[in-house]
């Protein structure tokens, strides 16, 4: 086993930040709006590092997709303790349109090359919500998943997850190479301290396209529009039991 | 316009306050608010404008004991220059003002005891100008202390000083709080660089002048620290420029029982007296211990115990630990009991932070009065005895062990007269010299 676990990191609006939507409804404003790395993500790389600090893995290596950009988070990864990074280049038009399906393609085609013995990857992004990208990349490598995680334990060439699921926890055992994807309780990602961003920018970062990995990132989707939730509109107050029945049977709802 | 009261209070030792009835109260100063309330719309527009009696209820009212004084109607500017149109127009009306950052006092300071307009800046919450290499940042009083480390964390920066609430930093600085970092990183007062003030006749004011930062300067009178304390009633704070701290490079802390509380307090001296730069160093006596293992199902020795966490590179912790754990066995001390892991420490630090609701449940059905007061390490036992019941007496025998009556919350309504047993008489009439300059209608 290569002992080296890929760990995808995808660079976000900030959980904090107001989003509004375009005036055209083509999308949401990100012009000037602060962005950092998926919450998600940062769960992903903590638990990498864990592992790598725990000497179960050698080598934690943070990829990302996306512009010049995305090697801000991909040096948040490597100040959080992981060894080297790769920035999949993609811009423009292709980047708006950058999802599930092209990211996971490109992530089966590094995991080969870098012959990962384990995925690891946020459970979703919380911009688009999609939750696909780690299920894809599982069936595309034909590998087995542990989705939603939330306790991963290394053992031998077998990893136990435990899986967050609606009726509880289900315990799972997969061989590896393996794709797992971090639930919000699988551990409180560290902060990055300065001593650590400084080492950081001595940690390599290499460039690679997606057409240098054989992999198409035309788009299979339209985005059509974007639009924000109906303003809560005010409350009616009635004056007797008999009109409130009225007016619930009046609007359909019972 | 009249900034709250506050000080002017005593024109002479410890002059009773008379407090009239809200109800005789609320007819003669709402007219003055009534007739104003149209132009306060023009400046915050009509939806920043509130006189619902829900909403000035929750604005006259922190998080003390203290009862609810709701002003006459609440305003919500939205930048520095609607602040002082507000401030202008209340000061030709003579209309007191009421500042509000997030209501999380523990000393009553927000209730408009006279009536009058509170200005409530929560939507001036902008994060602006953040310097990496210099170390500061500033904020907008509608940004409190969490929100601010939240958009540090990448940076590697943070914002150390750490009060019970997530409170409004301009109101932490108008408050001069502190946290349980305090013994390592100071307080407000150590950590404010620069404030932007709106004066009681809308005068904007930079106490350090506009943009500037510097660590240090011997420039003309420190107004800074001017305002920094003075509760809201010299002017409305409405810039903070705030010093900040790289995040540690670790963090550890520990829990260590003492036989008695002289052992716990002579360890606390020694560790100060060796150097070691501790983060936090925190106290709890038996009965508090026993309260928060009841509250937080933990199993704690129920004996005077110190709540320590260190901070620093690997190699420094290990020096510090090994300093403070000499002193302690020395001292009597138990083992340290450890956590170093982000959660694990969380779970050791929840049983101080939960402290104050363990108090109250040591008996169910009881309201608890909050105070705080400091007196100078040395002189701790000794006022350790009276620690358990009457809170008054605890503030009085502070001052009389040289301490201040309140440590980090404030004077606010409940220990005016107090303030005059503290500084004495001629610093109090300084400081109402000091008032009446700055807010002459007074």
């Amino acid at each position: 086993m290569s002992g080296r676990v890929l760990v995808g990191v995808k660079r976000v609006i900030d959980y904090a930040v107001k989003i509004r939507v375009k005036p055209d409804k083509s999308g949401v404003v990100t012009d000037g709006v602060k962005h950092s790395m998926n919450p998600f993500c940062e769960i992903a790389v903590e638990e990498a590092v864990k592992l790598k600090e725990k000497k179960l893995i050698k080598e934690v290596v943070a990829v990302s997709c996306g512009p010049q950009q995305a090697q801000e988070t991909i040096r948040t990864a490597l100040a959080m303790g992981a060894d080297r990074g790769i920035h999949v280049e993609v811009t423009g038009k292709d980047y708006e349109s950058l999802g599930p399906l092209q990211v996971s393609k490109i992530f089966a085609a590094l995991a080969k090359k870098e012959e990962a013995q384990l995925v690891i990857l946020g459970k979703q992004a919380i911009d688009d919500d999609c939750n696909q990208t780690g299920q894809m990349t599982a069936a595309l490598l034909d590998w087995p998943q542990g989705t939603f995680a939330s306790e991963v334990t290394l053992e031998g060439d077998k990893i136990k997850v435990v899986r967050e699921i609606d009726g509880g926890l289900e315990t799972i055992q997969i061989k590896t190479p393996a794709v797992v994807t971090a639930d919000l309780r699988l551990n409180t990602p560290r902060y990055a301290t300065l001593p650590n961003i400084m080492k950081a920018k001595k940690k390599k970062i290499a460039n690679v396209k997606p057409a240098d990995l054989g992999v198409d990132v035309a788009p299979r989707l339209e985005v059509l529009k974007v639009e924000e939730p109906p303003q809560r509109e005010a409350g009616v107050k009635v004056e007797t039991v008999e009109d409130l029945v009225g007016k619930l049977k009046e609007t359909g709802r019972i | 316009m009249l900034l709250r009261r506050g000080l002017h209070m005593f024109s002479g030792p410890l002059r009773a306050v008379q407090r009239r009835t809200v109800n005789s109260w609320n007819y003669s100063r709402s007219l003055g608010v009534e007739s104003i309330l149209s132009q306060f719309k023009s400046i915050c527009g009509e939806e920043g404008v509130s006189v619902g009696e829900a909403v000035r209820e929750q604005h006259g009212r922190d998080e003390s004991m203290h009862r609810c004084c709701p002003p006459d109607a609440v305003v919500f500017p939205r930048c520095v220059e609607e602040v002082s149109a507000l401030a202008k127009l209340c000061y030709v009306n003579n209309v007191p003002m009421i500042p509000f950052g997030t209501g999380t006092g523990l000393e009553g300071g927000v209730g408009a005891m006279e009536g009058g307009v509170c200005l409530s800046l929560r939507n001036m919450d902008k994060i602006l100008d953040l310097h990496k290499e210099d170390f500061d940042v500033t904020v907008e009083p509608g940004v409190t202390r969490k929100t601010l480390n939240t958009h540090l964390r990448d940076t590697g920066l943070w914002f150390p000083v750490d009060p019970g609430a997530d409170a409004s930093l301009c109101g932490m600085a108008a408050t001069c709080a502190s946290g349980t970092n305090a013994v390592r990183y100071g307080t407000m007062r150590e950590n404010v660089l620069n404030l932007e003030v709106v004066l009681a006749d809308g005068t904007i004011i930079h106490t350090a002048g506009k943009g500037r930062r510097s660590r240090k300067s011997a420039a003309g009178y420190n107004l800074t620290n001017l305002f920094v304390g003075s509760e809201g009633t010299l002017g409305i704070i409405t810039k903070a420029t705030l010093r900040l701290y790289g995040i540690p490079e670790e963090m550890v802390s520990a829990v260590c029982s003492f036989p008695s509380v002289q052992a716990a307090v002579d360890s606390t001296v020694q560790i100060l007296q060796s150097g070691v730069p501790i983060a936090r160093i925190e106290f709890l006596d038996d009965v508090m211990v026993d309260a928060c293992n009841r509250y937080s199902s933990l199993s704690y020795p129920v004996n005077p115990t110190l709540f320590l966490e260190f901070h620093g590179s690997e190699n420094s912790l290990k020096e510090q630990v090994e300093i403070t754990e000499d002193i302690t066995q020395t001292n009597g001390g138990s083992h340290f009991q450890w956590a170093q892991g982000a959660e694990d420490r969380k779970r050791l630090w929840a049983a101080r932070h939960n402290a104050w609701y363990a108090a109250q449940a040591l008996r169910p059905g009881c309201k608890a009065y909050s105070t705080d007061v400091c007196v100078p390490l040395s002189r701790l036992s000794h006022s350790w005895h009276v620690g358990d019941g009457n809170f008054h007496c605890l503030m009085v025998r502070a001052l009389a062990l040289d301490g201040t009556c309140t440590g980090e919350h404030g004077v606010g309504l409940g220990k005016r007269n107090l303030l005059v047993e503290e500084v004495g008489c001629p610093s109090v009439q300084v400081m109402q010299a000091l008032k009446h300059t700055l807010d002459p209608k007074t």
